[in-house]
């Protein structure tokens, strides 16, 4: 129970901090550095109470996919403020002290995580917390997964279907004097417009393009 | 305060939500920020999810969490394209500056 108690506060500290400094930093690339680590934590947390396919759903798609894509959006265009930035050190690698401290808090919540998976029968104490011990947390989403919600499913995929296809057509841009391949073109021809046959006689030769 | 009930969690998940939305109303920078305070309120709204889900023993939620996993990664792939095509036409997305609309 007191296990219980000290990793929810510890890791919820952690995310709030974050949180609030997503939304104050000025720098664009250090609101994403907390970002993730807000993200991270909340995974923790999680994994903690016991819906761990959802944490590793978290780090794998919050983590790897969407902040990574914010990451390289704001390097991209290269909005980020350094003028303010406490930990200036060159110009160009403001943020790696910032990145560095965010990396040590993750690496010990990490440490926190894995280390405090042997208390977790002092967890399920709790009331709040009876875990229904006979299938593991992502047998029991698979085993509905596919069959009760597969609307839920397929609508899912049709979204992501939809963001792609529209992620495509916003940032697509035709460039003029590009050699490419014309699928059309490669497809239509014809043996008569590209083969001839000539007969050659004897001691003259073939002359083309005449 | 030692024992962790529904309450915790739904108050840290109040807290994340009411950061995020903070943050839209006092940005005055970009609209990334913007968008990161978005992914903030779901993030909360997921906790929601997964806390009652895990408090009344029902799976329902964490399905639903991960609806809102997809939605909010299209959500962010689609914001993001907006926004990379806004730059490359504008030169800039700064929010006091984005007033084609007059809004």
């Amino acid at each position: 129970m007191i296990a219980h108690a000290l990793f929810f506060y510890f890791f919820s500290i952690i995310a709030i901090v974050s949180a609030i400094f997503v939304i104050v930093s000025r720098n664009t690339v250090h609101a994403v550095f907390f970002l993730i680590l807000d993200f991270i934590s909340i995974a923790c947390l999680f994994i903690m109470i016991g819906a761990e396919f959802l944490g590793m759903m978290m780090l794998i798609v919050y983590v790897g996919a969407v902040a990574v894509l914010f990451l390289f959006v704001v390097m991209l265009m290269n909005v980020t403020e350094q003028k303010l930035s406490w930990f200036r050190g060159t110009k160009k690698t403001g943020h790696i002290p910032v990145g560095l401290i965010i990396g040590t808090v993750i690496l010990l919540e990490l440490i926190v995580i894995v280390g405090g998976w042997r208390y977790r029968d002092s967890f399920s104490e709790t009331e709040f917390l009876s875990f229904n011990n006979e299938f593991t947390n992502t047998h029991m989403i698979g085993n509905v997964m596919y069959t009760d919600f597969i609307h839920l499913f397929q609508i899912s995929g049709i979204i992501l279907l939809l963001a792609m296809i529209g992620a495509i057509v916003l940032t697509y841009r035709k460039r003029e004097g590009v050699k490419t391949q014309s699928y059309i073109k490669q497809i239509s021809r014809e043996r008569e417009d590209s083969v001839q046959l000539k007969d050659v006689e004897f001691d003259k030769g073939v002359k083309l393009d005449d | 305060m030692i024992e962790i009930g529904l309450g915790h969690y739904l108050t840290l998940g109040a807290i994340i939500f009411s950061l995020g939305t903070l943050g839209i109303f006092l940005n005055r920078k970009n609209v990334i920020v913007i968008l990161m305070s978005v992914e903030l309120i779901l993030l909360a709204v997921n906790i929601n999810l997964v806390s009652f889900s895990i408090y009344l023993q029902d799976i329902t939620g964490q399905i639903f969490t991960m609806l809102i996993l997809t939605v909010a990664a299209a959500e962010a792939a689609i914001g993001l394209a907006i926004i990379v095509s806004y730059y490359r036409n504008k030169g800039s997305i700064r929010v006091e500056e984005i007033d084609e609309m007059k809004g």
